[in-house]
């Protein structure tokens, strides 16, 4: 019995991880024959960004079982921690290695940022972490919009006014302007980054779910109280899972800024929208379902775009195929219809189901 | 010396004194019971015993060690392990995972060697494996280990609580109602594992237990509560037999 639980989840994870590379591999056909348009092109690393913010975010709510309506802030901060590092040590290094730090840099940002909410916040008992985390978001969007660093033979100058208050020399320059934001990143990500990065995610919170500290999260999300007489230090875990989510959020951020010559703080990609969509593609996904995260979050993301000829009808659409998937998803009837489908697959394990019940 | 020595334990919610003046003495080994009517405040002693509730007076020792005011999570540590009257199992993990988290404490690999999967990852699963499976064992829970704890019937979801509660490696089990909602074959067979567990891993037990058949079955000692004070305490055989005590179960 115990044998056959292991395999089960050991297979379903495989799924997941030869869906992804399966994904990568058609692309790349399309790619080399040719036959997947500019604007499809332009959505491959955007893809693989929201695909990591998803999963990551699944790891927050669905594993840990506590709402976070702030991711975009996570993403933000790698986004503008790495990107000022890129641009800092642009030419000092070899390009390679330089990403690879900016992504490290990016992601022990966000996680940072992760711990410094979750110390106070996790501790309390209650959905105050949605509040804070929404306030968080915001906050750091608007904070990165009046921030101003230059750089001349003296050093760093900061500035929370304009441009002239650095006071740089001649040579100086700008690399984090106001809300201009940062300009000339270099142009690192690519789709082969993107799905490395999400394989790696993938890793990271699928081996996580699986292990020792895995188990002492989802014990904490399924009943607190009892976590707690049994020994689980309940504010740990719930940090590491938050900040392990920040994290990579953090990386999916490092991966859009240097996928853009510009990066800018807008309420489109770093504000509440964007937050409210990755939980959109969460829920839609199943919470606590990270295989269906990532295809959600695909669906979601290319909709539109596929959509975009059918004009006044594409929003309409959009909505429908919402619903669906939600039904889908979430509706008993068609929860019973999957299991119907599945006991016509695989009988045996179901019958043993039914038995216990 | 007593395993747990309890002297002088009071809480009180709003103005009511939930429990009042409450002591205990129980000897390593022993299966002692506490009873009393509806709202006496029996899970109220075991809330303050493990933590959950800080005594506005008295004191909890443990092994002759002041446990009073610790964290629920210390109190496991240090060796009090219990159940919940209303179970409160993981119901999204298998039954094995109940049991594994109840080992936490005891088997350990890192983040990093859980999230690479090191060797060492593998080695102390399978012993958190073996342990486990061993638990369900006692509670002929182990044909079972595979499944979602919320599909057990509400029998072995309560076995399944006393098997992850024992994983924690306690000195001292406290039992909530371990028979509520049982048939009396159930509860007979329930009793049979109590006591095995007592002898098998060298355990005191504190149970809470409205089924008299049970108490009477199985405990050696007893205190009575009603409305939170101490009716009487003693041998089972003569606690029950005391008028004082009948007169409180039955009502005047
Ligand atoms: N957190 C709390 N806040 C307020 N009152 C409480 C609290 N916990 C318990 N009480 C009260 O304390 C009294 C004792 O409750 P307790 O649950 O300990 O009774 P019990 O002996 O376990 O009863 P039962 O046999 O019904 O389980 C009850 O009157 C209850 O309402
Ligand atoms: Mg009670």
């Amino acid at each position: 019995m115990k044998k056959m639980k292991m395999t089960k989840t050991a297979k379903n994870n495989l799924i997941t991880y030869i869906m992804v590379f399966l994904a990568y591999i058609a692309v790349q056909i399309l790619l080399a024959t040719g036959n997947i348009s500019s604007l499809m092109k332009g959505l491959l690393v955007p893809l693989c960004i929201y695909v990591m913010l998803a999963v990551s975010l699944n790891l927050t709510v669905g594993i840990l079982g506590e709402l976070s309506l702030g991711h975009a802030g996570f993403m933000c901060v790698g986004a503008f921690s790495s990107a000022f590092f890129s641009k800092c040590m642009d030419g000092a290094m070899p390009d390679g290695v330089r990403f690879l730090l900016a992504l490290l840099i990016g992601a022990a940002a966000a996680g940072f940022f992760g711990i410094l909410i979750g110390i106070p916040v996790l501790r309390l008992k209650g959905d105050y972490l949605a509040i804070v985390t929404l306030a968080f978001g915001e906050i750091i969007k608007n904070l990165v919009n009046v921030l101003y660093i230059g750089k001349d033979k003296n050093g760093f100058h900061f500035s929370m006014k304009d441009s002239i208050s650095l006071h740089l020399e001649e040579e100086g320059q700008v690399i984090v302007n106001g809300a201009q934001g940062i300009t000339g990143t270099p142009h690192d990500a690519t789709f082969t980054i993107g799905i490395i990065l999400i394989f790696i995610s993938l890793i990271i919170i699928l081996n996580l779910i699986n292990s020792r500290d895995g188990r002492a999260i989802m014990s904490i999300r399924d009943n607190r109280i009892a976590a707690e007489s049994i020994g689980i230090n309940i504010t740990k875990y719930k940090l590491m899972a938050f900040s392990i989510s920040a994290s990579i959020a953090g990386a999916a951020g490092v991966l859009y800024a240097h996928n853009l010559s510009t990066l800018t703080a807008l309420p489109k990609n770093f504000g509440y929208n964007m937050s409210i969509m990755i939980l959109v593609f969460v829920v839609l996904g199943g919470i606590g379902n990270i295989r269906g995260s990532i295809i959600a979050a695909i669906i979601l993301t290319l909709l539109p775009e596929l959509l975009r000829g059918l004009s006044d009808y594409r929003m309409l659409i959009y909505a429908i195929v919402l619903i669906a998937m939600m039904l889908f998803n979430w509706s008993p009837k068609a929860v019973a219809w999957k299991e119907r489908l599945k006991e016509r697959y695989f009988p045996k394990r179901l019958r043993k189901e039914k038995e216990v019940k | 010396m007593s395993l747990l020595e309890v002297r002088n334990l009071t809480i009180s919610f709003g103005g009511l004194r939930a429990v009042d003046d409450f002591h205990i003495d129980i000897k390593k080994g022993q299966l002692y019971g506490l009873i009393g009517p509806n709202g006496a405040g029996k899970t109220t002693v075991f809330n303050l015993l493990t933590g959950v509730y800080k005594p506005d007076e008295g004191i909890i020792k443990l092994e002759g060690r002041d446990i009073t005011g610790l964290k629920t999570i210390d109190i496991n540590k240090a060796g009090i392990a219990r159940t919940f009257q209303n179970i409160r199992l993981f119901k999204e993990l298998t039954v094995l995972d109940n049991v594994k988290v109840g080992l936490h404490n005891h088997y350990h690999y890192s983040t990093v060697e859980g999230i690479f999967r090191l060797p060492k990852y593998y080695k102390v699963e399978k012993e958190m494996d073996g342990r486990a499976m061993e638990l369900l064992k006692v509670f002929e829970l182990d044909g079972e280990a595979g499944y979602l704890a919320s599909n057990l019937p509400y029998g072995k979801q309560r076995k399944l609580e006393i098997a992850r509660a024992l994983a924690t490696g306690p000195k001292l089990l406290l039992l909530d109602e371990p028979a509520a909602g049982m048939n009396p074959n159930e509860t007979g067979e329930l009793m049979d594992t109590i006591r095995f567990v007592r002898d098998q891993f060298d355990m005191t037990i504190l149970l809470i237990e409205h089924d008299m058949k049970l108490v009477s079955g199985i405990c050696e000692e007893l205190t009575v509560l009603n409305f939170g004070r101490i009716l009487t305490q003693g041998k089972t055989g003569t606690v029950l037999n005391d008028p004082q005590v009948i007169t409180a179960y039955l009502g005047e």
